[in-house]
């Protein structure tokens, strides 16, 4: 018998506006109206503001730990302007543009790292599932929800994002073997920034693309230059069709970078060198779009001045949102627990006790009336 | 003799016995080039290279699974996860294997392992990172579970887990990696485990607790006026009854210090042996100060929650009283 091929494959590469400001026209054709476009640059300039403010709060004692977004603000981006507004957005903590896009207040996400639960108390009619801490593990919701939406006969899809570390997850693949073999309709979206903390892609993939972990479950997939939005755009739109029209998941890789440390609490000058830095400075997402509207003659530097002073008193105005929130009620970690709170928690709620005496000091007292 | 933090007292033990034991390796999220995200292996993996001090894929379930195989060949892996609210993906390995495979095969293959795991709350960290899990694994039989509150205490006590025969968890309290340094000698020195330490003595009354509560307790006793015997268990399991049941015998008055929720919690064993062994010396109801049955709160209000000088002053107070 002759060897014959079980299988070949190929995974398409998009990229329409690079780094160097080259736009492929046919591709990017009809893709982000102009105007879009416009909104799309103001919200990474907002987002990205935010970043440096809010690195700065954590410097200064007024936050706690905070992962910046910086560098990778057009996955998200692009995915929530492809999405619908009932759509399930099923994220971590890297999709702060993606979350303001959709309608998520920008105080939420500080309040959440500043400490406070109620950072995580969304509006339900966002669609959107408050950041997962434990890596890889928000995937599963997203076929479940996505589950739900094919069981309830809807055309609601479900949008999961993860880092390339969180392949390395089993909840990761499980979720793919789920989604696929089931047929849910969930869009499953790795950024792969090539670092998680401290420790290489080649660590969490020794394959040349991430994306072909897909093919290996029976999905279709598509690997793009996340930090080009129109890009991330044109694979969005296959990967919603996908799930509306066949009900079936699909997954994106999102090449692109973490300009900033892994979070406040990291330094990544120990273990990465500075010239790679550098190399994705110049692959900054916005820069690129700010010179294509340059080009198209929509933006110039007198409207760049004036978004500049707008991002500038916005981010203010959400710093002091997040900061004059009253203090929370030390009750509520108490009564948030369940729907309904069981006797003898409540009764640590009453007391701020859990020593036997200290619930009911009654205790000493009688024993004392029995000694006398 | 140097003065050492919790975090360098374990970076020391590790070097020692890494040099001496060429079956002890280390594995990882970020345990290698960068030293660990509290520094623990800060320098090991350019002192032994990246064969001995590995970067692992970011997977708790995996990093513990072939620890085990790599302990059933013989190596003496030292896994750590990052955090102790991390350690879920990893349970099923830790309690349906490492746990179990000595008495399935009936000695035939054995798990010498000792998983690391930076414990507890306030260090303002985020969700996830501030739990304490000890209680699990300590209810989970096949497994010896450490959790010392001193540099001194924690060079001894991972030398003797890491020559273990049988897989151990150590527990290191986060909130005191960097909050004091203490005389810790150069020379080697093993710490048994199943021995706890009076930390300080007593007649009046005694607490028991672990980790870095001690600490709490030990601010607690100097505000009081009272004569009170402190004891840190140090080992969780196997725990050592003995000391606690003389002490409890002495005093007749007990109060148990720890992080982790109350109910279900290692106080409610250690009161149960208390109540079987010392009952007719007991002046009062044992008393636990712990953790409420809550998720720990976000860090604005995690100092609400765990147990402090205040609310173990008041449980002394009490307890004296009764
Ligand atoms: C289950 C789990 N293990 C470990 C961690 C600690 N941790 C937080 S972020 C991170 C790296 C994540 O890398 P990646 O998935 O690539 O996302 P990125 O941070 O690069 O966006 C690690 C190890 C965690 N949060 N959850
Ligand atoms: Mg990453």
């Amino acid at each position: 018998m002759p060897i014959t091929n079980a299988l070949t494959t190929e995974i398409k590469r998009i990229s329409i506006l690079d780094e160097h400001g080259q736009f492929d026209a046919e591709l990017g054709k009809d893709l982000i109206p102009n105007d879009d476009l416009i909104r799309l640059y103001e919200e990474m300039t907002l987002c990205r503001k935010l970043d440096e403010v809010a690195f700065k709060l954590q410097r200064s004692g007024r936050m706690g730990t905070y992962p910046q977004n910086m560098g990778q603000e057009a996955n998200s981006l692009g995915a929530a302007y492809v999405l619908n507004q009932d759509d399930w957005l099923v994220t971590c903590y890297r999709e702060n543009c993606g979350l303001f896009h959709r309608g998520l207040p920008p105080e939420k996400i500080l309040l959440h790292w500043m400490g406070d639960e109620r950072g995580n108390n969304i509006d339900p009619a966002l669609c959107v599932t408050p950041i997962a801490v434990p890596i890889g593990t928000q995937m599963l919701h997203a076929t479940g929800l996505a589950w739900a939406s094919k069981y309830r006969g809807e055309k609601r899809v479900a949008c999961t994002f993860f880092g390339d570390g969180a392949t390395s997850e089993g909840d990761f693949h499980e979720a793919m073997n789920f989604a696929a073999n089931l047929d849910i309709p969930v869009v499953f979206f790795c950024q792969n920034n090539h670092w998680a903390i401290s420790v290489p892609g080649r660590i969490q993939c020794s394959a040349p693309t991430v994306a072909q972990r897909a093919v290996a479950y029976g999905m279709d997939t598509i690997q793009c230059d996340g930090n080009d939005i129109f890009a991330v755009v044109y694979c969005m739109r296959k990967a919603v069709a996908m799930g509306r029209e066949h009900g079936r998941p699909f997954f994106v890789e999102g090449v692109t970078y973490r300009l900033g440390d892994h979070t406040t609490a990291d330094d990544a000058r120990r273990y990465r060198d500075e010239e790679e830095v550098e190399l994705w400075r110049q692959r900054d997402p916005l820069i690129r779009v700010r010179g294509y509207m340059k080009e198209l003659g929509i933006w110039d530097d007198s409207k760049e001045a004036a978004l500049a002073e707008k991002v500038e008193a916005d981010t203010a105005g959400i710093v002091h949102r997040a900061e004059n929130i009253d203090a929370p009620d030390s009750d509520d970690f108490f009564n948030a627990m369940y729907a309904e709170i069981p006797p003898d928690l409540d009764l640590q709620r009453r007391t701020r006790r859990t020593s036997s005496i200290g619930q009911d000091p009654s205790q000493i007292e009688s024993t004392q009336a029995t000694n006398a | 003799m140097a003065s050492l933090t919790l975090v360098q007292a374990i970076n020391l033990a590790l070097v020692q016995e890494m040099e001496k034991d060429d079956r002890v390796l280390l594995l990882g999220e970020d345990v290698g080039l960068n030293g660990g995200v509290f520094r623990v292996t800060e320098g090991l993996q350019k002192r032994f290279g990246d064969h001995r001090v590995v970067d692992t894929p970011l997977a708790e379930s995996g990093i513990i699974g072939t620890s085990i195989g790599l302990a059933m060949a013989g190596l003496r892996p030292v896994p750590e996860i990052q955090f102790d609210g991390f350690l879920g993906p990893a349970y099923d390995q830790i309690c349906s294997h490492a746990a179990r495979m000595r008495t399935r095969t009936r000695g035939g293959l054995t798990v010498p392992l000792t998983i690391r795991v930076p414990v507890g709350g306030g260090i303002h960290a985020p969700e996830l990172h501030s739990d304490s899990p000890e209680n699990i694994y300590i209810h989970q039989p096949g497994l010896k579970v450490v959790m010392p509150s001193s540099p001194y205490d924690a060079k001894g006590l991972l030398i003797a887990c890491l020559r273990d025969p049988d897989p151990c968890i150590f527990f290191e309290p986060k909130r005191i990696y960097r909050a004091f340094r203490e005389e810790v000698p150069e020379d080697e020195y093993v710490l048994p485990i199943g021995k706890a330490r009076t930390v300080c003595e007593g007649e009046d009354l005694t607490i028991v607790s672990w980790g870095a509560s001690v600490v709490q307790c030990m601010q607690a006793i100097e505000k009081s006026e009272r004569s009170i015997e402190l004891i840190d268990l140090r080992t969780l399991y196997p725990f050592d009854m003995e000391a606690v049941e003389a002490s409890v015998r002495k005093t007749g008055r007990c109060v148990i210090v720890h992080e982790a929720p109350k109910t279900g919690g290692f106080g409610a064993e250690i009161a149960t042996r208390i109540m079987e062994r010392c009952f007719l010396h007991l002046e009062a109801p044992v008393q636990r100060v712990a953790g409420f049955d809550t998720i720990m709160p976000y860090y604005k209000l995690e100092l609400e929650y765990l147990p402090d000088t205040e609310r173990i002053g008041l449980a002394i107070d009490e307890i004296s009283a009764y």
